[in-house]
Parts: structure tokens; C-alpha cells; sequence
């Protein structure tokens, strides 16, 4: 080996030693932050102090009743606008594989891309013009509405994905044989879609479950979900109890993303 | 196919239209009218709230957010590279790898910018370390300013900056490098002449997903800004909560949405097809 060659060889591996030392550093600064906030939720004492393991906080969380009626909402709004935008969304992925529509996925894209401050105001304004003739006010129901709108186009892009690597002879084939349209759909389609769809649900499930910003905005009296529970807390401070209810969220969120994940990728 | 094809696509237009086109087309509308005397909108129609934005207070907010976005989003940048390269070059591991950055960005948003206001606060674990070495008397305050903010926005955003990075060096063709080292290139030079312009369209989508929801953010600046450190969509909220401005308000709200599709246009015109 030439001396030039073997210096050559050495910096590449001193420059993916470097990689492999800077990935390390970034790594640590994508979980640690998440491991502190975990590791702490077990803390006997009130600050950063680690004073011993204890379930206190835990026991906080579950014996606070605003924190129960909270998450039942969140659980409740989380599930319904998953079935609504999962269906919606499906079908649309659906239609626009069979024929595009530039003006349909552009709109979906532009959903996708405002920002969630703008659609929670846009929202809050609908339903505040809809009120003038309607004697409703914001509910349970708005939340779910709001929810819905910016999921479909989560779900039509995973779906959309998914829908991708199918081969739209299949179908032609079932209908040559004698199917509908909406038989080679149901029985060929769909279920080679599933994977995808079922992935699509959870995506829109974690999202739903997480939005503080527009459901704040849209949320009457008696519809306070979770996050917004959260968000009041955190506004005055830190306390351990959002620790232990941080936690149940990030391993709950957690196992959901891995499935959905494995499940694109089957 | 048409029939069903119409049956398929009618709850999505129907959707689309009613919840996301008309609440935007009110908003526009909103921003055109006056403001009501105990809230609300009036006539007559006008172009002041528009006028108001350039009013140097907002007009400085609005900046201020701009150069908060782009700072955030040239720090992900300089930070997403090296690991993206890092995944890319990695051989066995390559899909835990990429699993390890997907994974928190998808946790809980409001989880991972609280990690931070916990972090950060003044009996917080860099407080509370520094202190109990020494190195500090008194707890610094870290959180509640733009550095704590834009920590926020790079921490939250940067995996929108790794993965179409990752995407096109995964594509790029490594004889190229090899091709550049034969020919003397130093590895450095090699980066900057070979890589960097070779993925040119996976900085440009990672710029757009990362700068679009830094402008508008909400979250971040609110938790670990505090009051001071206000950006665009605060304003925003504060307008149609607090101040009941609506007017002025759906004028900012337009202003960021076409802000927010330029940017989508540029992404479209920019990025690989493929990533759509």
C-alpha cells in the first residue's frame, strides 16, 4: 500500500470514528432529556434532587379526579376522530390512486402545512359564525371535528404510501373474473391495505391524543382533554406529577408508534 | 369506476371544504373587516389590520419569529447532517438507527417541550448539577428567554430535518466519494463539493418542514419563553383570546398561511418526487 493510500485510509476511518462519536452525542440529546424526565418521575422529592425511589406522583396522578375525567375525554375524542378520519381518509387515498386530483391532494397538503395555530383560530371562527344561527356552543363535538380535519390528510398520505406498492392489475383481474368495483375493492384491496390503514389509525391516534393547540382552541367548558390538563400545570411550573403522567404517555405512545411502525413495514 | 370513485372522494371534499376552505375563506374575510365594539367583526371593509402588521411593535414580532424559525432551523440543519450521514453509511444497525430518531418525535410534543421547561428551570437537573459542583453560586436562569425557545424548536423539529436528509444520502451513490478521494479530494472537501451539492434537494425539504412550523409555533415559545420571548403565533392567539381582536388577529393568520404556501410550493418545485 502506497504511504499516500494509507494516510487516505486512516482519515476516512478517523472521520467515521468522529461520525460515529458525534451520533453518539446526538443521540443522547434526542433521549436523554425523555430518560431524565422518566428517571425522575420516581423521585420521592419534589425537586431534581434524588432523595429515592417512590410512587407518589403516580399515586397523584391516579387519585386526581380532573386528571381521570381528562383523559377519559382524550380517550374518548382520540377514538371517535380516528374512526371518522381513518374511514374518510382511506377512501380518498383510495380514489386518488385510481385517478389523481391535484386540486384534492393539494388541499391535503395545505392542511398538512398550517400551521396548527392558524387552523385552531380558523376553527374557532367557523364554529363562532355557525352559533349565530345555531344555539350550540363549543363541545365535545367540536373537538372531534377539528380532530378529524387535520388527520385525514395524515391518514390519506400513510395510506397513500401503502397503496403505492400495490399492483392495480390484481384488481383488474378480480373484475375480468366478475367482481364490482366495490367487490374487487372490498375483497382484493382492502385487505392487502390493512397493514397500512391499521398504521394510518394509530398515527392519527397518537396525534389526536397529543394536540394541545387547536383543542384548546375549540374545547367548550366540559370538554378538557389531557394535554390541556397538562399545558395548565406545566404553565406554572414544573411538578413531579407531570412527570409520572409524561411517562404513562411516552411508554403508551411508545408501544403504539413501534406497532404501527412494524405494521408498514409488513 | 366514476360512481364509486364519487362516493369515495365525497366525504373527504365534503370534509376539506366545509373545515378547512371555509374556515380559512371566514378568516379572510375577518381580516378585512373592523372590529367590533365588544369583540366580533364589523364594517366596514378595510386594509388596516394588514397595515398594523408593519406597525414597527408587530412588524418587530413578526421579524423577531422570522429570525427565531431560521437560526432554529439552520441549527437543525448544521446538526441533522453529520447523523444523517452517519445513518446512511451506517451497515448493520441502519433501521434501529433511523427507529432511534422517528421514535421521540413521535412521543407526545407536549411531553418533549416540558422535558425541557424541567430541565431548564431553576431547581432543574443543569441548575441543580452545576450547583451541587460548585461551578455556579446562584441558579442561572435558563429557561424563559429565545435560547430556551429556540432549544424547544430544534429539539422538537429536528427529525423533520434528519429523514429527507437521510433520504437522499441514501441514495447518492458512494463510488462518487471514491471518485473524489482518487482524485485528491480531502474529506472535508470532498463534503462540501460532492455531498452537500448532491443533496440539495433534501436540504431544501428539510428546511421547509423544519422553518414552516418553527414560524408558526405556538407551544414552544409559550412553555419555555414565558411571557417575554413572543412569536407570531402567540400573537395570534392572544388576538383572538385575550385582546379580542379578530380582525387583526385572521390578518396575521393569512399573512403565515401564505407564508406557510410558499413554502409548500417551494417544496414541491425543490424535493424528490417521491417524498410526496
Amino acid at each position: 500500500m502506497s504511504p499516500s493510500l494509507a494516510a487516505r485510509n486512516n482519515q476516512a476511518a478517523g472521520t467515521g470514528r468522529g461520525l460515529g462519536v458525534y451520533a453518539a452525542l446526538a443521540y443522547a440529546f434526542l433521549h436523554l432529556p425523555l430518560v431524565t424526565l422518566i428517571v425522575f418521575s420516581f423521585n420521592a422529592s419534589r425537586f431534581t434532587l434524588w432523595e429515592g425511589f417512590s410512587l407518589r406522583w403516580y399515586r397523584a396522578v391516579f387519585t386526581d379526579p380532573e386528571m381521570a375525567d381528562a383523559a377519559w375525554t382524550s380517550v374518548v375524542v382520540a377514538i371517535v376522530s380516528t374512526a371518522i378520519s381513518t374511514i374518510v381518509g382511506t377512501l380518498a387515498a383510495y380514489a386518488l390512486w385510481k385517478r389523481r386530483s391535484r386540486l384534492l391532494s393539494g388541499s391535503l397538503y395545505l392542511s398538512l402545512v398550517t400551521p396548527e395555530i392558524v387552523t385552531g383560530v380558523s376553527l374557532l371562527a367557523l364554529f363562532q359564525w355557525a352559533f349565530r344561527w345555531l344555539n350550540w356552543q363549543l363541545g365535545l363535538y367540536t373537538v372531534i371535528l377539528a380532530h378529524v380535519s387535520f388527520s385525514i390528510a395524515y391518514v390519506a398520505i400513510v395510506v397513500s404510501a401503502r397503496l403505492r406498492t400495490l399492483d392495480p392489475a390484481l384488481e383488474e383481474a378480480a373484475m375480468d373474473l366478475g367482481a364490482t368495483e366495490w367487490r374487487a375493492f372490498l375483497r382484493v384491496t382492502l385487505p392487502s391495505l390493512m397493514p397500512g390503514i391499521v398504521a394510518a389509525a394509530l398515527l392519527a391516534l397518537t396525534i389526536s391524543f397529543d394536540d394541545y393547540v387547536i383543542t384548546s382552541l375549540v374545547a367548550g367548558v366540559d370538554s378538557t382533554t389531557l394535554p390541556m390538563v397538562i399545558y395548565a400545570m406545566a404553565r406554572r411550573g414544573a411538578n413531579p406529577s407531570i412527570n409520572a403522567i409524561s411517562t404513562l404517555i411516552v411508554v403508551i405512545f411508545g408501544a403504539i408508534i413501534l406497532i404501527s411502525e412494524r405494521m408498514r413495514e409488513t | 369506476m366514476n360512481r364509486l370513485r364519487f362516493w369515495f372522494l365525497l366525504p373527504a371534499w365534503v370534509w376539506i371544504v366545509f373545515l378547512f376552505i371555509a374556515p380559512l375563506v371566514i378568516v379572510c374575510a375577518y381580516s378585512l373587516l373592523t372590529r367590533g365594539t365588544y369583540g366580533g367583526v364589523e364594517l366596514p371593509w378595510t386594509l388596516e389590520s394588514y397595515a398594523r402588521i408593519l406597525d414597527p411593535l408587530y412588524g418587530a414580532i413578526l421579524l423577531r419569529s422570522i429570525a427565531i424559525a431560521a437560526s432554529a432551523t439552520a441549527l437543525c440543519l448544521v446538526l441533522a447532517f453529520p447523523l444523517a450521514l452517519f445513518i446512511s453509511r451506517s451497515k448493520r444497525h441502519k433501521n434501529l438507527y433511523l427507529h432511534l430518531v422517528i421514535l421521540p418525535f413521535w412521543t407526545s410534543f407536549l411531553v418533549r417541550t416540558y422535558a425541557w421547561l424541567f430541565l431548564l428551570r431553576d431547581t432543574g437537573l443543569f441548575n441543580t448539577v452545576l450547583t451541587g459542583t460548585g461551578v455556579i453560586r446562584a441558579p442561572l436562569s435558563l429557561l424563559y428567554n429565545d435560547a430556551a425557545v429556540l432549544i424547544g424548536l430544534v429539539y422538537g423539529f429536528l427529525p423533520f430535518m434528519v429523514l429527507p436528509l437521510f433520504a437522499t444520502l441514501e441514495r447518492m451513490d458512494p463510488s462518487l466519494l471514491e471518485a473524489a478521494a482518487d482524485l485528491g479530494a480531502r474529506p472535508w472537501a470532498a463534503f462540501f463539493r460532492v455531498i452537500v451539492p448532491l443533496s440539495k434537494a433534501g436540504i431544501w425539504a428539510g428546511t421547509v418542514l423544519v422553518f414552516v412550523p418553527c414560524l408558526g409555533a405556538y407551544l414552544t415559545p409559550d412553555l419555555l419563553g414565558g411571557g417575554k420571548a413572543v412569536m407570531v403565533g402567540n400573537l395570534v392567539q392572544n388576538q383572538f383570546t385575550t385582546a379580542r381582536d379578530w380582525p387583526f388577529g385572521s390578518a396575521i393568520s393569512i399573512t403565515l398561511m401564505l407564508l406557510a404556501t410558499m413554502a409548500l410550493a417551494l417544496f414541491n418545485w425543490r424535493a424528490p418526487k417521491e417524498m410526496l
